[in-house]
């Protein structure tokens, strides 16, 4: 009898067994699609692939290094495309980063009309397609005023044309006047240049620094105003430490977006779609995977050390 | 007036007014900053919106009139017209949602459960398998893409297609691969989905489960009728995800050559050139209208959903834990 044989289970296996249960079929899948094509991945990134289309199935020849060594040897844009697009991220997480705790923190505050600000906030999670995107990108130029004076503006250079455009040289000039180091310039013209890459890539960021700002208890705050602290000490000592540990989350999130968003998976869709050179293509998915996974260490190793964990 | 001024006066004197006055010039200050700021970034977002919006009702003179700004002269509908028809709107927009929607609802429903699992239930390998979770969601998809695409292009789990048609079977062109994905827990950012639901419920007071398991209800009993109903902020903050994101999905579209028919903004990539042969519209400024037009009606039923759904999905953002 089956209810004998449930009887013999103390209530603690009876748990672990519901709770394989609950995680079986992602536990199934994950094996199935992660580990098993991983496995794959290195396997085809070691040898030639050919497809055969009779039969079905494909046929592995080992070839050792032979696509590390054509990957960064003699491969005619891959150490370009993936040097800018650690180089794209370098400069976005940051930038990211700090810019959606600041609004997130503007956006914490009641004022009149913050929902549908949020509302708007929200929009570019939305709109996060690449069809819609280079359109948007299109619409954008076409803003200032008709499409001639857009391919008025292209032929005349980014910046110059257009008497409404705010000439940037002049300030950047101000700035090289006063002293300002030429690198940190160069920043913050990137920086602001990439103004719409980053609010649009700031979306998710902002939420989960919402929810961390709500999740500081109101009472560490009425402590620091009865002690008489001021605002820009109550950033430092209590909203800062306690949104630390997200910052990592948003940190961690940002630089997997940013590289599942680079040309260096066009590139690698493009090598074994259109080219054909499967083993190609996984070395370039492996090697990024791989640096990807070694900044996420080393970021996460170095932000961790200096956050507070409140509990 | 003059007594204006001596009210003033007086306040100034008075050292506790004159730090109210103070503090009310700061406040003020700091309000106009925050709006300017908040109008500013705003304007950043929405501007793409309003120029994709104003180029595709405007008219063949309009484009090429530089004194058109924002509102076109002579306004046209046409556009919406055509690419209604190019596209096929309403049967095309009618299947992408089912598909959406139906990959939505089964994303809730496997993620949560494994969610569940891994935030109630104490097993082995707990703290591994946890593990494994957030290394799918840290690994980039187009690592795993090439095998992916061989397994479900020559699709013959353990030889059984082989045994029931004969022949493994070549699932590229269908959505299929996308819901047997899905259904493992596999599918686009379940990973995040996940962890989402994990956080939440080992949020919620336990003392639920135990009154239920006191009154004789079963595991799934408790879970379907009492943990996944207490879930609904994080259920609408992931549907709301899952919804926009599978919409948006461009990758594992293009992966698996999921038809055109299904895939509403894959028909977008290729409306231009539908455009310029069909139609015989060969000025690519032209074209660009009639894709921004096509891009309006596609963002449409998303962004109805997301205005239905926003002010659920923003609270329900800040109470579902999504960060823990």
């Amino acid at each position: 009898m089956s209810k004998v044989k449930t009887k013999k289970m103390t209530l603690v296996q009876k748990r672990m067994r519901s709770g394989y249960m609950f995680i079986l079929p992602w536990l199934f899948g994950f094996l199935v699609f992660y580990v098993r094509s991983l496995i794959m991945t290195v396997q085809f990134s070691f040898s030639e692939l050919t497809m055969d289309p009779n039969v079905g199935g494909y046929a592995l020849e080992s070839v050792g290094f032979d696509n590390f060594i054509y990957a960064f040897r003699a491969h005619a844009t891959f150490k370009q495309v993936l040097t800018t697009s650690i180089g794209n991220m370098l400069v976005d997480v940051p930038l990211i980063t700090f810019f959606s705790l600041f609004m997130a923190m503007l956006l914490n505050k009641k004022f009149p009309g913050r929902f549908l600000v949020r509302a708007i906030f929200f929009l570019p999670i939305i709109f996060n397609s690449s069809a819609i995107q280079s359109a948007m990108e299109l619409s954008e130029a076409m803003m200032s005023g008709g499409i001639s004076t857009m391919s008025s503006e292209l032929s005349s250079g980014a910046g110059t044309g257009a008497g409404a455009v705010v000439s940037i040289d002049y300030f950047v000039d101000l700035f090289m006047d006063l002293g300002l180091p030429m690198a940190l310039l160069d920043y913050v013209m990137a920086a602001v240049q990439r103004i719409n890459d980053i609010i649009s890539a700031s979306g998710v960021q902002i939420i989960i620094f919402i929810a961390a700002l709500q999740s500081i208890p109101g009472s560490l705050y009425e402590v620091a105003k009865i002690e008489g602290a001021t605002g820009y000490e109550t950033f430092w000592k209590i909203t800062f430490p306690m949104v630390m540990p997200h910052i990592i989350t948003n940190v961690v999130y940002t630089i997997v977006d940013s590289f599942t968003e680079s040309e260096v998976v066009t590139l690698a869709y493009n090598t074994a779609f259109k080219q054909f050179n499967y083993g190609l293509s996984s070395v370039f998915s492996l090697v990024s995977t791989i640096i990807t996974c070694v900044i996420l260490v080393v970021v996460v190793g170095f932000i961790q050390k200096r956050t507070f964990y409140y509990n | 007036m003059n007594q204006y001024i001596e009210s003033f006066k007086a306040t100034l004197r008075d050292s506790d007014q004159r730090k109210g006055l103070f503090n009310d010039v700061k406040n003020l200050a700091v309000n106009i900053v925050r709006f300017a700021i908040i109008v500013g970034v705003c304007y950043v977002i929405l501007s793409p919106i309003i120029g994709i919006f104003v180029n595709s009702i405007s008219s063949d003179r309009d484009a090429y009139n530089p004194m058109v700004y924002i509102l076109p002269h002579n306004p046209t509908l046409e556009r919406y017209q055509l690419v209604w028809e190019r596209i096929e709107y309403l049967p095309t927009m009618a299947k992408d949602l089912l598909y959406t929607v139906s990959l939505m609802a089964i994303q809730i429903l496997v993620c949560s459960m494994v969610g569940y699992g891994f935030a109630r239930f104490e097993f082995p390998f707990k703290k591994l398998l946890f593990g494994c979770v957030v290394v799918m969601i840290v690994i980039p998809s187009h690592t795993i893409m090439l095998p992916i695409y061989m397994t479900f292009k020559d699709f013959d789990p353990l030889g059984l297609c082989t045994l029931i048609f004969g022949d493994s079977l070549n699932l590229m062109g269908s959505p299929i691969p996308m819901y047997i994905m899905t259904v493992f827990g596999c599918g686009l950012r379940s990973g995040l989905y996940i962890y989402i639901f994990n956080q939440f419920f080992r949020g919620l007071p336990k003392e639920i489960e135990e009154a239920a398991l006191v009154d004789g209800c079963g595991t799934w009993y408790t879970y379907f009728r009492i943990m996944l109903v207490n879930a609904m902020p994080s259920v609408i903050t992931v549907a709301v995800f899952s919804l926009v994101w599978q919409f948006n999905d461009t990758f594992y579209a293009k992966l698996f050559l999921i038809s055109e028919d299904i895939v509403i903004s894959n028909k977008i990539s290729s409306l231009q050139a539908t455009i310029a042969n069909t139609d015989q519209i060969l000025d690519t400024t032209i074209q660009e209208l009639y894709l921004d037009a096509g891009i309006m009606l596609v963002v449409l039923p998303i962004v109805l959903i997301y205005i239905l759904l926003q002010r659920h999905f923003i609270e329900g953002v800040e109470r579902s834990g999504i960060v823990g």
